[in-house]
Parts: C-alpha cells; structure tokens; sequence
C-alpha cells in the first residue's frame, strides 16, 4: 500500500484515535470500583488484545511464507511482530502504572496474567537476535519462519491455559465487553479499533519504508556496479532480504545512460 | 473557543488518579513520537540516498566516454594526487 492508501488509512487512525479520547474522557461513565483509574484499561487492554493478535497473525503470515517460497511474506511478519513487540512493551508500562496506582506495586510475580504475557514479550525478544545469528538470508527466513508459527501456536495456548487456571485475580473489567454497560463498550471498542488502525499504519509504513530503502540499496548496486542479488552488500541483518528486479533494471538502464 | 469548550467539558477528578492514567496516555504518544521520529531520520538517510544516486547518474550521463567504468572509480580519479606527476 501507498500513496493514497497510506494517507487514508492515516487520516482514519488519526480520526478513530481521536474520537476515541473524546469518548474515554468525556463520554464514559467512572467505574463503580476503581474510579477515574479505570480510564487506562480503555488503552491498555487494546494494546495488549493488538500486541497478542500481532503475533498469531505473524505466525499465519510465517506460514504463507514457507508454503509459497515468497519474500515478501516473511517480511510482512518480520514488521507485524516487531510492531507487536513495540505494543507489548506500550502494554507492559501502561499494565504497570496501572498496578501500581491500584495496588501499589509497580509488578506482581504471583499474578498469572502479567508473568505470562511477560514470558511471551521475552519469547518473542528472541526473534530478531535469532534472525541476526544467521547470515544466509533464505535459512534466516526459513528458520524465523519456523519459529514465528510456533511462538505463534504458544500465544492463544498461553492465553486460554492462563484463563483456565486462574481464581481470576486480574480485572476482568473489559475482558469481555458482554457485562459493560453500553457506553463503557461502545468506548472500549472505538479505543480497540483505533489502537488497530494505529497499529496497522504503522506496519504499513515500516514495510513501506523497507521497500524503498531495499529499492535505492538495488539502485546503489546497479549505478556502481556493486554486484547483484539480495547477499550482494548487504552483511549481516535481522532485516529480510528483498528481491527488487524493476530497480535493478531501472538501474542497470541509467548506466547505460538509458 | 478552546477556552469555551473545556468550560462546557465536564471537569476530570484529576486529583485522584489523575498522574496515573497521565502516564499511561503519555506512554502511549511517547511510543508513538518515537516511532514518528525514527521514520523521520530514516526518511532523510533515504533522501540523501536517493540525492547522491542521482548526482552519479547525473555525472555518468555527462561522461559518455566513462559510461561503462563504475562511478566510485571515476570519482576517485579525479581527485589529483601529489607526488604522482
């Protein structure tokens, strides 16, 4: 996606966002229990709903990937898991400040919740230094591939084992928008869906950054004879590895003076 | 106008949790302009990129008889070295 695309998915994030925070601040009713302290479940449960579904759709692009043989697949998972990893983080500090406005520790050890989404941040913290440990980019691919579906298979897994076990010691306030009163879910739900928006545009624009900087790097190459192919001066990187033709052509054509 | 739409806003009760839903929302953009400032540097390394891809091109175009030599060496040839005359 470029171009118009991009804007209008941008001006839609911006808008849902927006709309979003007019509806938590001014339109949500406080919750009975925790107060004005409730307001941060309206950002941090859609970025840890986001940050869960990022991986398992990594792991479902990583599976696309090793059944066609295409690049560009494992790209796409590479920039959706590490968006997820970003939004983890956004959920493990905006899940603490939480905690420790309402029970006054900053972090719980003995709450299943918080340590199980911890092991699956620390899990996939793992995947770029994989990545980086190998050099030859069609193993690289295939093994993080590999590792994404897995990982991707241990997140709902993860999920239901934790809500199983549970005496249900985490908040549950917007676990499921069923028992909200409607402009409580009505909120919650405008928060998920900007929270989606956002982190959508912001896988688009990584790829979208990702290809034109594979594009000028094939243009480099071919404007100084640097060699050809994906492995041609690239060096070690976490980073897949793109085939770009058309710029190589457009490349080799300037040299001609075409 | 901003004065008479946070005098129609109804009032937040800041005093209570207020510095703590603040953090939580201020992390949040925070991540955000971070991001937004990464893609910024990237996007100017990209700039200069593509303008010095385009000052080679310029520069083999103007030198047809150097067309088939790699441009790094024509750039290096021409810079004038002392003691080799």
């Amino acid at each position: 996606m470029s171009g118009k695309g991009l804007r209008t998915l941008s001006i839609a994030t911006v808008v849902v966002m927006a709309g979003a925070l007019a509806l938590v601040f001014f339109y949500a009713p406080l919750e009975a229990e925790q107060g004005f302290l409730q307001k941060i479940f309206y950002v941090h449960v859609p970025l840890a709903i986001v940050t869960l579904s990022g991986f398992v759709i990594g792991g479902l692009l990583a599976i696309q990937h090793l059944r066609t043989g295409d690049g560009r697949w494992d790209m796409r998972s590479y920039v959706v898991i590490h968006m997820s990893l970003i939004f983890g983080v956004g959920t493990i500090i905006t899940g603490s400040i939480w905690a420790k406005g309402s029970w006054g520790h900053w972090w719980v050890w003995n709450e299943p919740t918080l340590v199980s989404f911890l092991i699956i941040l620390l899990l996939y913290a793992t995947y770029q230094p994989l990545r980086f440990a190998i050099e030859d980019p069609e193993r690289q691919s295939r093994y993080a591939s590999v590792f994404a579906i897995t990982a991707g298979a241990f997140v709902p897994m993860n999920f239901l084992a934790v809500r199983l076990s549970t005496a249900y010691l985490h908040p549950r306030v917007l676990g499921s928008t069923s028992n909200l009163p409607g402009s409580m879910a009505l909120t919650f739900l405008v928060s998920l869906a900007g929270i989606a928006l956002l982190f959508a545009t912001l896988c688009t624009y990584e790829l979208t950054a990702k290809r034109t900087r594979a594009q000028v790097r094939a243009l480099r190459r071919a404007l100084l004879g640097e060699g050809t192919g994906p492995r041609a001066a690239r060096g070690r990187s976490a980073v897949p590895a793109l085939h770009n033709p058309p710029a190589a052509a457009a490349g080799a054509a300037i040299r001609r003076g075409g | 106008m901003a004065a008479s739409l946070l005098a129609l806003s109804p009032a937040l009760p800041l005093h209570t949790a207020g510095k703590y839903v603040a953090g939580a929302y201020i992390v949040l953009f925070a991540l955000i302009l971070i991001y937004v400032t990464i893609m910024a540097i990237r996007l100017s390394h990209i700039q200069r990129e593509l303008g010095e891809l385009l000052e080679i091109s310029q520069r083999n175009a103007a030198e047809p008889s150097l067309e088939h030599e790699p441009a790094e060496h024509d750039a290096r040839m021409a810079i004038p070295v002392e003691g080799h005359q």
